[in-house]
This record gives structure tokens, C-alpha cells and sequence, in this order.
């Protein structure tokens, strides 16, 4: 029980919360310490590969926590989050696009390369506004947040829950796959939005750049990490996991569960948007394959991994997940959707708690605290 | 106060952000009225034209054998279950059937399920806390703070639940019985001017049912309270008013005495104890 | 022009002479035929032709398109007529053009070609044509018409006019009374309009739509008349062909999602990995075609007990070593199958290999079934249809009428009531599981029959099965068959105004918004057991 008065300064009381920004910054210091100040050729020189790579991580974490709160503490399990990851990506990937003006292949100052090549007269209506990055912006959050209201307020008002729900969102994001594969639709088909420049001004390429696309990734996160503590710790978080595990006796409290579902929803695909955008300035292309199935029920394992209701553990699952895929996929490919497959299997039967269960248990152990069953937070 | 100082006082809930509730009116006496009533699953008619009115203040007992359409009737009054025909009043202003789960609850029907659901990933001190009658709107909710009179009331019903050494457990570690006791209290943080009281005292032992007796016939006269039972002896010790349910509908109504002497009471229900 | 007239006139004198008996080759009046040919002067050549097609020799067809392929060619040395098989490089392949043996190679300076005047050469394919439309079997005779028509000039006119006197095969006759027409419309003949206005066929829309062009007034209203008529039959033709493939996807859809329908609706277990399971059966198929090879028919018969079973082991393994464990836990079974597919997919890309394979479709069930010029039913198509519907009645007896079905049943609706009244709640479970999973190999099997055979084959299948069973209502069979067949439907019918994705995208779009207003499908379960 925490006793600011302020809902969004409540989680900074929280020793979890406290570990964890501590452990968030002070990674961002130690990796641009090495970036910056070791020499190039020492062990220990943080390439500006490595830096972008832990960038890309870094947003996977961000989307993960997004997950976490969802499935975790209201117990919808989306496997579409992908959708709004992909959302937030296509309209930082619109900004970018316009950043080029006439420097693309075909030189057109106001058309991107590819509405050239498909003979696109003028740009289509919902491009306009996006060279300005302020606007932009706000569509980052806009984009995924009005496709989660909608969908949300669709699914939640006929109680749309559980099984069904997953199924729902997977074929929510299939259908924007197959639609953003479409050439018609003006987001580049099949090849999605690419060959950007610059950034605010700054020159994607550098090493600078990419540097402070790393810092900005990692602070994002831990906004987002705090405002989702901060729901969390709220009596409204008290009421989500009473959403969670006995839905109809919330609702003969008096709680509107669909609204409160709603709320937390689209709060969610937000900040899963938020991680898109930062996400694609640094792997430099945005296109539909963000939107597959696999991709989103991939989030959801990394979450499972770290242990859920956690938020830190989606941090850690989505990391570890990650830095395997990086090594599995470079020196066995083949042998990287076995893992990704026995991973599944192996932490839904075995560890269901995830590895922040592991932690909790072993910490519980230690301390011995006089509770018998020490039963913590069960789906 | 200005409004500058409205503004600055984090506290303050503003006049246009507090529910406003209509209240029931009850100048005619019943709280709630049920008329007509019918509900059928697939062809079987569960509630049979079932007429009911529970008046303002009053304890009523509900009994019958299984199957007999109580839970069911629960479920109507809180806006479960739609029933096919018939209405349901709260006071004489409230139609119950144009209304949801949430806006019937704010409107002070609170409900005890027959097996106890409290929240068992949450603490006994939260869960009562999200009984609390509050505003239950999403940014209010979000928003809430734990104000020190909040805290007092809420410790007040952990003393009268007896669970005030469990105050900072999971509810989930409540044995049978507490879990019992932890949703009447839930009941009782709600405020509502009509319980509804599945099975109160299903896993009971002799001396919490006693307490529970006494609890509730306490509450009697404040708020009205209706009470579902299969425990005759129980029943036997609150109960002024009987209702005795059969195959959807009311069979006889009347005093414990009166009840239990009724010919065809005794026939479907009582019998068979006997 | 005149030498196809006076050729065919003769031919169809000679239609009963089928073909000469088998003769030995010295005495094949065949070779003296050629030698003619290949002697005769340039005004000779139409008789030597002439005397080829009225020979009925049954070689005699080959010869001709050789001579108009320029691979007629004659032994320097012997004299002797041979076709030419291959003309690239210094060494040319021939036959005997008598037995068509190959007689090896032979330099190209020892060949002369037998040379073919371009005159000749534009009337050879009417010939040819000719030639075919006297053959004794009817199909070559009507495939020979249909050649035909738009291709008639006044030269056929008579000898097809004759033709048409003898023939006795209806189809034959309308075939060629509609190439007639075709020519007498072009040539301003109103009253031919009718026999075209009763045609579906392009060729005769074509010439329609020149004759609506045409100058004379009374003939241009008459074939936009026709055209009209034509239009509306091909309007209904076009639906019919639409419902076909509607249905042909429906049954597709049904197949895929009735062992999910099972799984899922019974046991409310959510299977990822019921694509995998159908990829599976689809494998089998592959697999006993390479075991029996030269024997498809056979080995896709045989596939049907095999995928089945192979299908049904897997899911038991599944059943037994994850899905036990995550009882009441239908999100993390959802997650766990997830894994398992993964592995699968990955299993046969490691084995098999990444690529597609080729399931050879027999013969009895490949080619299609023409009911008119605008309207074939591709008989692969309707044989998984029929199966799909064989399919669906055997699950329904076993539901119904077997002890089995009745315990399923009971487990469904209380599992502990039927556990306390001695069924063996987990042996139903892994029985269940088994048929569900078998079925999903028998879908693989057919599909196997439509679509390319790869790993990826059951990730393309699992989010629509998914959809059948939401929008047919879960835990009921009927619902599964009316929701797969009407999504099929919906699908073919929005095709084409909308394209094939934006109809996939539509209908998915129309089950999200359809779940709103109806969230336990099509036809829900009701009651109180519903509620849990």
C-alpha cells in the first residue's frame, strides 16, 4: 500500500521500480560509455552495430511490457499486439518518408519512390500531415490507439473474452497483413516503407544517431514501464486483476468491466505503438510481416518466459528471447524455431510463473516470511 | 472555497465528476417488485410466473429444493439473466430490466454468490477496498486515493468480519468459511439498500453461523435483505418472513410456523427432510 | 481452294473404312503413298494429298503435320520417305513414318527435305481438320468442330454441310452447325443468328459482336438480341461456376475446421497446432505415392486410413505429453500447441526439406466435368467436396450412435457427473483428441489433391478453421458445416468485385464484427452449462 497522493509518482516508492530504472540507466550510461570513450579495436568497444541491436531489444521489452499488462493483470491475452507495434512503426515510417523529399530515386519532392513507381499521381489523403513530425507523433499514439478503442469497445461490450478474444486479435492482425500487403493501399505492398535519411534533422547513418536512438528507446521504456506501475499500483490496477480472475463478481461491485478493459486496452496499444515507432528508425524498414500471427504470439512467449503480471519479467523475457534469436539465427538457423517451439511448450508446462517466479521463489526462500502457501498472483 | 483553491486541492472531487444517484423510492413501501416473471433455458421454464415483493428494511428468507429457480431469481434481480417476460422494479423508479450488472449494483443491490468468489490474487484489505462504495468510474478509479477515513471504515468491517489479523493476506489462503465472511463484509463496504445472500453459511461452523445470524438480522430494518438457504436451522433462526420456492414459483409465503405446517410445502420440500 | 472440298468429299465417302488392317511393311501401300508425294510436281501435289488423306492410313495424320512441319525428308541414298524427329545440329534424329520406329541418327546432307509450297501449307490445317472430323471416335470429331468454328471459310462450307448429313452425334452436329453459323452471320445471314443465340461458346459471341456492328440494320438488332440471351445464360452459368467453387472452398473450410470443431468444442482445448496435423495427412499422401510409385490412384486411397492414423498418433502424443498438463488452462494449451506447430513446421523443412512437393493427382480424379461451353466442374474439386460431406456424416454417426460419441457428450456437458457414473473422463479425453486430430490428417489428405503440398500448408488453414468454428458456434457439428460452406460462399461471391484478399479481409472483418452481435456463433450452446 503506497501512500503518494499522486497516482503517477506512487510506483517510484516501489522498491521493484527503484531496482529497476536503476538497472535500465545504468546500462544506457555503461553502454554509451563504451560506445563513446573505448577505443575501436578494444574487447570491451560497444560497436554502433551492438548499440542499435540493444536498441531493437530495448523496443521488443517496451512491446513486451505492453503485453504484460494486458494478459497479465486483465487477463486478456492479445495476440494481436503486433498490430499496433506495426501501426506505430508505419507512421514513424510515413514521417521518415516524407524526411526525404526529393531525394529518392525519382526525385519527386513530395512523392515517395514507390507511389512513383506504381504512377501515383498525388499522395493519398491520409499521408498528408506527416512530414511534420509533431503530427506524426501524435499518430504514433492516435494510430493504435483508435484501432484499440474501436476493436476494444466492439469486443469488451458483447464480453468477448478469453479464447475467443485471442482468436479475435490474431485475426485482427492478419487481416491488416494481408491488407498492408496490398499495393492499393499505399504503404509500399509488399516492401513496406524504406531507405530513410534522416531523423529531426539528424543523419540516420551516423553513429550518433543511432546512439541517441538507443537512449531515447531506453527512456521510453522506462516512461512506459512507470505509467504501467502506475496503473498497476492504482486501485485501478486492483480492479483489473479482479477483472481478471472473477470477471462477473466485478462487475455486481458496481466496476463497468468493459470500460475498465477498454481503458487499459488501449492504453496498452499505445505504448506498443510508441515501441514500434522507435523500432523502426533503427532497423531502417517498417513492412508487413509485423503484422503476422507469429510475430505477436512471439511477444506473448517472451512474456510467458519472464513471467507474467511482472512487468519486469517481460522486460527480461523479452531480452533473453531476443539475444537467443540473434545467436541461434546466425549459427544454426534451422535449429532456432525448435528452441522457439520447445520454449513455448517447456514454459507453459513447467514454468508457468515464468523466470520472475524463479526469482520470487528463491527470494521467498531466503527471507522465509511466515506465509505457508505463498501463493502470489495466479491467472 | 474558490476555484482556485478547488483546483489546487488534489482532493477535491468536483461537483460535475460525482455519481448522481437517484434515490430509490420506496414511498409505497416494497423495495422490490417482481412481476410475472418467466425465464426458460432450452425449454425448461426455470422461473414460472413468479411474483415476489420484498419490503423496505425487511429480512426475508427464500428456500426450496433444488432446481427450484433461486439462483436463477438472483441472477434476474442483478441483471444477469434477462428473463423472457415480466418486470422487475427496484423501488417504484427503477426498472431492473432496462439496467446492467454495474448500474444496478451502484444502485445499491449488492450480491453474495453461492460460492464464494472474492479475489484471491488480491489482499483481504484490498479486496474490501474495492467493495468500498466510491465512484467506480474508470479515471476516478484510476485516480483513487487511500483516504484515512476510507482506511478507518474499512478496518471497521474487517473487526465486524473478524479478519482483522488476516488484513494484509491474500484471500486466496482463506480457509472456506473466511472467504464466506470476507464477501459479507465485501456486502457491507458497498452500502447497499437491498442484499442479496446466497448460501451465507454453506461451510460454516456452529459459532460462525451464529455470528452470521446475528450480523445479518442486525442489518435488517437498515437495509432490506433477502436470503437464499438450504440450512433449516439457520433459516429457522433469522427468519421472520418465509418464501418457499417451487419449480419457479412461489408455493406459500408466511411465518417459519406457517410455513412449515403448510401441507403442500411439507409435500415437496419439508418431506423430505422429515 | 478447291483440293480440301474435293479431298473431304472423297473422306467422307471413306468414313467407314476406319483404318486398314495391320499390314507387314513391305507390302504397306503407305510407303508408294509417300514416294507419290515426295515425286510429285507442284501441280501433282494435291492429288499425292489427296491420295494420302482417302487412303484412311492410320499414320496418315502424322505425316501431314511432319510435311507441314517441314520434317518430311527422304533418303538420299534408298529413297526411302522418313519423318525427321529432331533437326538441330549435323546429325538429324528420324522414324520410319510407316511403324513410327526410331531409326537412329543420320547426317543432314544424306536428308532432302520434301519441300512445301506455301499454298498447301495454308490449307493443310483445314485438312487436318477435316481429317479429325471424319475420325471414328466422336469426342475427336467434336473437339475437331469446335476447332473449327471462326475458322470456317467458304472452302469448308460445303464438305462440313455434308459432314453434317452423316453425323449421328448430336453434340457433333450442334457443334458444327454453330461453325457453320458462325461463317453465315459474318456473311450477313440473319437467320443463322438464332442457332448462335442458343451458343455459349466465345467464338460465337465474337462473331456476334461483329454482326451487331454490322451495316444492315435488321441484322444488328437480331444479334444484340442474341447477345443479350447469350449474356443471361452466361450470367447464371458464371453463378453457378461461383457456388462451385464456393462450395469447393466450403468444404475445404469444413474440413480443416471439423476435427478443430471437435477439439476445441468438446474439450475446449485450442489446438495451434491442428494446421500441422493436416500438413501431416497432406505428407502421408506424399509419402505413399513415393512407396507406390506409377500408382497414385492407389496410394492416395490408401492415404486416407494412413493420414488418418498418422494424423491420430500425433495428437495422441500431443495429448499425452502437454495437453494433459494444461487442463483448465485454455490460454497456455493455446500457447503450447503454438510451440508444437513450430516444431512440426520446422520438423519436416529438417527432414523432407523447405520446398514444396508435388502430389501426383490421379488419373480418374483430374480433368473436369463439361456441362456446357462457359461451365466445367473440375472433378478434383467436386471429389473433395463429396469427401468433405462423407467426412462430416461419419463424425455425426460416431457422435450420435456409438458409445463413444455418448461419452463424449457426457463428458462435455458435466465432466464430473460422468466421472462419477464410471466414464473414464481421460480416456474419452485422449479418444477425442485422437478423432480430432485424425480428421484434421484426412483433411490434409484431400487437400494434398488441391494445393501445393509444404510446411507451410497448415499455418495458411488454422486462422480461418479458427473462424468456421467461432462463427458455426463452438461445440456443434451442423453449425461447423453451414459456417464453413456459407464462408466459402462469401468468400467466391466477393471475389470478383473485390479481389481475393480484400474478400479474405471482408469476411474476416465481417466474423469480428459478427462475434459482436453474436458471440457463441451461429448456433450457440444454451442453458446454464453454457454460462461456465
Amino acid at each position: 500500500m503506497s501512500s503518494s497522493q499522486n497516482w503517477l509518482l506512487r510506483p517510484f516508492q516501489e522498491r521493484s521500480t527503484q531496482i529497476f530504472l536503476g538497472v535500465l540507466f545504468a546500462a544506457l550510461v555503461v553502454v554509451t560509455f563504451l560506445h563513446l570513450f573505448m577505443p575501436q579495436d578494444s574487447a570491451l568497444h560497444v560497436s554502433a552495430y551492438t548499440v542499435t541491436l540493444l536498441g531493437k531489444y530495448l523496443c521488443y521489452a517496451l512491446l513486451a511490457v505492453a503485453v504484460d499488462l494486458v494478459w497479465g493483470y486483465l487477463g486478456i491475452l492479445s495476440l494481436g499486439h503486433g498490430a499496433f507495434f506495426a501501426l506505430g512503426g508505419y507512421a514513424m515510417g510515413m514521417y521518415l518518408m516524407r524526411q526525404i523529399g526529393d531525394r529518392g530515386t525519382y526525385g519527386d519532392p513530395v512523392l515517395p519512390d514507390f507511389m512513383v513507381f506504381l504512377n501515383w499521381q498525388e499522395l493519398p489523403w491520409y499521408w498528408l500531415g506527416f512530414d511534420m513530425a509533431w503530427f506524426a507523433f501524435i499518430m504514433v499514439l492516435l494510430a493504435p490507439g483508435i484501432l484499440a478503442l474501436v476493436f476494444g469497445f466492439l469486443a469488451f461490450r458483447s464480453r468477448v473474452t478469453g479464447v475467443y478474444l485471442s482468436i479475435i486479435t490474431q485475426a485482427l492482425t492478419f487481416a491488416l497483413m494481408l491488407a498492408f500487403f496490398r499495393n492499393e493501399m499505399g504503404f509500399g505492398g509488399n516492401n513496406g516503407l524504406t531507405d530513410f535519411r534522416d531523423i529531426l534533422g539528424f543523419n540516420l547513418r551516423t553513429d550518433a544517431t543511432r546512439l541517441g536512438l538507443f537512449i531515447a528507446t531506453g527512456i521510453a521504456l522506462a516512461i512506459g514501464y512507470v505509467v504501467c506501475r502506475a496503473i498497476v499500483a492504482s486501485k485501478l490496477g486492483r480492479v483489473s486483476i479482479a477483472c481478471r480472475d472473477a470477471e462477473a463478481r466485478t462487475r455486481f461491485l458496481g466496476y463497468r468491466v468493459e470500460r475498465v478493459q477498454l481503458f487499459v486496452f488501449v492504453v496498452s496499444a499505445m505504448l506498443a505503438g510508441v515501441a514500434g515507432a522507435l523500432y523502426v528508425p533503427q532497423v531502417g524498414i517498417i513492412n508487413p510481416s509485423e503484422f503476422s500471427p507469429l510475430f505477436s504470439i512471439e511477444i506473448v512467449v517472451w512474456v510467458a518466459l519472464g513471467g507474467r503480471a511482472t512487468l519486469y519479467g517481460a522486460v527480461i523475457g523479452a531480452i533473453l528471447v531476443n539475444y537467443a534469436k540473434t545467436v541461434f539465427t546466425g549459427v544454426m538457423p534451422d535449429a532456432w524455431l525448435f528452441l522457439l517451439g520447445g520454449l513455448f511448450v517447456l514454459v507453459t508446462v513447467f514454468l508457468p510463473k515464468g523466470i520472475a517466479g524463479l526469482l520470487q521463489k528463491r527470494r521467498k526462500a531466503k527471507t522465509d516470511d511466515d506465509t505457508p502457501t505463498g501463493q502470489e498472483a495466479t491467472a | 472555497m474558490s476555484i482556485f483553491q478547488e483546483l489546487a486541492d488534489r482532493e477535491h472531487v468536483f461537483e460535475f465528476l460525482t455519481q448522481v444517484q437517484s434515490p430509490v423510492d420506496v414511498r409505497h413501501g416494497p423495495i422490490l417488485y417482481l412481476e410475472d416473471v418467466n425465464v426458460s433455458f432450452d425449454g425448461f421454464k426455470a422461473i414460472n410466473n413468479l411474483n415476489l415483493t420484498i419490503d423496505d428494511g425487511e429480512l426475508r428468507c427464500i428456500i426450496g429444493p433444488n432446481g427450484a429457480g433461486k439462483t436463477t431469481m438472483m441472477d434476474i434481480i442483478t441483471g444477469k439473466t434477462r428473463p423472457d417476460t415480466g418486470s422487475v422494479w427496484f423501488g417504484s423508479r427503477h426498472n431492473l430490466l432496462t439496467m446492467n450488472e454495474p448500474d444496478i449494483a451502484s444502485l445499491g443491490i449488492g450480491r453474495k454468490f453461492q460460492k464464494p468468489t472474492v479475489f484471491e490474487a488480491l489482499t483481504v484489505f484490498e479486496n474490501l477496498e474495492l467493495a468500498m462504495a466510491a465512484d467506480k468510474r474508470v479515471l476516478p478509479t484510476l485516480t483513487a486515493i487511500m483516504k484515512p477515513e476510507f482506511r478507518d471504515r474499512i478496518d471497521e468491517v474487517l473487526e465486524m468480519i473478524g479478519l482483522k489479523d488476516l488484513r494484509d493476506r491474500l484471500a486466496g489462503i482463506l480457509s472456506h468459511g473466511q472467504k464466506q465472511w470476507l464477501e459479507i463484509g465485501m456486502l457491507l463496504m458497498q452500502k447497499p439498500r437491498l442484499l442479496l445472500v446466497d448460501e451465507p453459511v454453506a461451510g460454516m461452523t456452529e459459532q460462525e453461523m451464529e455470528r452470521t445470524a446475528e450480523l445479518l438480522t442486525s442489518l435488517a430494518g437498515k437495509q432490506s435483505v433477502v436470503v437464499v438457504e438450504h440450512d433449516m436451522g439457520f433459516v429457522r433462526s433469522i427468519a421472520r418472513q418465509v418464501t418457499v420456492l417451487h419449480q419457479g414459483s412461489v408455493l406459500a409465503e408466511g411465518t417459519m410456523d406457517q410455513v412449515s405446517n403448510d401441507p403442500e410445502v411439507i409435500k415437496v420440500y419439508l418431506g423430505e427432510e422429515a | 481452294m478447291g483440293i480440301i472440298r474435293s479431298l473431304t468429299l472423297l473422306l467422307i465417302a471413306l468414313v467407314s473404312v476406319s483404318s486398314l488392317p495391320a499390314s507387314a511393311q513391305d507390302d504397306d501401300p503407305g510407303r508408294e503413298l509417300l514416294v507419290n508425294l515426295a515425286e510429285a510436281p507442284n501441280s501433282g501435289v494435291e492429288e499425292a494429298l489427296n491420295a494420302i488423306v482417302s487412303s484412311g492410313h492410320p499414320r496418315a495424320r502424322g505425316w501431314l503435320e511432319a510435311y507441314g512441319n517441314n520434317r518430311l525428308s527422304r533418303v538420299k541414298d534408298t529413297g526411302q520417305v522418313v519423318v525427321v524427329l529432331n533437326n538441330r545440329g549435323r546429325d538429324w534424329e528420324i522414324a520410319n513414318p510407316l511403324t513410327g520406329e526410331n531409326m537412329g541418327e543420320m547426317s543432314r546432307r544424306e536428308l532432302d527435305r520434301i519441300a512445301i509450297n506455301n499454298a498447301i501449307r495454308g490449307q493443310l490445317e483445314g485438312i487436318l481438320a477435316m481429317l479429325d472430323l471424319n475420325a471414328p471416335d466422336p469426342d475427336v470429331r467434336e473437339a475437331s468442330a469446335q476447332d473449327m468454328m471462326g475458322k470456317v471459310d467458304a472452302s469448308l462450307i460445303e464438305p462440313l454441310e455434308a459432314r453434317l448429313e452423316l453425323e449421328e452425334s448430336a453434340q457433333v452436329r450442334n457443334r458444327i452447325e454453330e461453325a457453320l453459323a458462325i461463317y453465315r452471320v459474318g456473311e450477313g445471314d440473319i437467320e443463322a443468328v438464332d442457332v448462335l443465340a442458343g451458343s455459349l461458346h466465345p467464338r460465337a459471341r465474337a462473331a456476334l459482336n461483329q454482326a451487331v456492328r454490322s451495316d444492315d440494320p435488321v441484322l444488328a438488332k437480331k444479334a444484340g438480341q442474341a447477345l443479350g440471351t447469350i449474356e443471361q445464360k452466361l450470367k447464371l452459368n458464371r453463378a453457378a461456376e461461383t457456388l462451385y467453387f464456393g462450395l469447393s472452398l466450403g468444404s475445404v473450410l469444413v474440413l480443416a475446421a471439423i476435427g478443430l470443431a471437435i477439439t476445441f468444442g468438446v474439450m475446449g482445448v485450442i489446438n495451434m497446432a491442428h494446421g500441422e496435423l493436416i500438413m501431416l495427412g497432406a505428407y502421408t499422401t506424399w509419402g505413399m505415392q513415393q512407396l507406390l510409385p506409377g500408382q497414385p490412384g492407389l496410394a492416395l486411397i490408401l492415404s486416407i486410413p494412413a493420414g488418418f492414423m498418422v494424423a491420430a498418433t500425433a495428437g495422441i502424443i500431443i495429448e499425452r505429453s502437454v495437453i494433459q498438463f494444461l487442463k483448465g488452462r485454455p490460454l497456455e494449451t493455446l500457447l503450447a500447441t503454438f510451440g508444437i506447430s513450430l516444431i512440426l513446421q520446422q520438423l519436416v523443412r529438417t527432414v523432407i526439406s523447405p520446398q514444396n512437393r508435388t502430389v501426383v493427382t490421379p488419373e480418374w480424379m483430374s480433368g473436369s466435368l463439361v456441362i456446357n461451353d462457359a461451365l466445367s466442374l473440375t472433378l478434383n474439386r467436386m471429389y473433395v467436396l463429396g469427401f468433405a460431406l462423407v467426412v462430416f456424416a461419419a463424425l455425426m454417426l460416431i457422435m450420435r450412435k456409438t458409445r463413444l460419441g455418448l461419452e463424449v457428450r457426457a463428458v462435455t456437458q458435466n465432466r464430473n457427473m460422468a466421472r462419477s457414473m464410471g466414464i473414464r473422463a481421460t480416456r474419452v479425453d485422449i479418444m477425442t483428441f485422437a478423432l480430432g486430430s485424425g480428421v484434421a490428417g484426412l483433411a490434409g489428405v484431400a487437400l494434398s489433391q488441391l494445393t501445393n503440398v509444404g510446411p507451410n500448408l497448415g499455418q495458411n488453414y488454422i486462422i480461418d478453421s479458427f473462424m468456421v468454428v467461432v462463427f458455426g458456434g463452438v461445440g456443434n457439428l451442423w453449425g461447423t458445416l453451414i459456417a464453413g460452406l456459407s464462408l466459402g460462399t462469401i468468400n467466391q461471391l466477393l471475389e470478383p468485385w473485390a479481389g481475393a484478399v480484400l474478400a479474405k479481409i471482408i469476411v474476416l472483418v465481417f466474423i469480428i464484427l459478427f462475434i459482436q452481435k453474436r458471440p457463441k456463433g451461429l448456433f450457440p450452446q444454451k442453458g446454464r452449462a453454457a454460462e461456465g
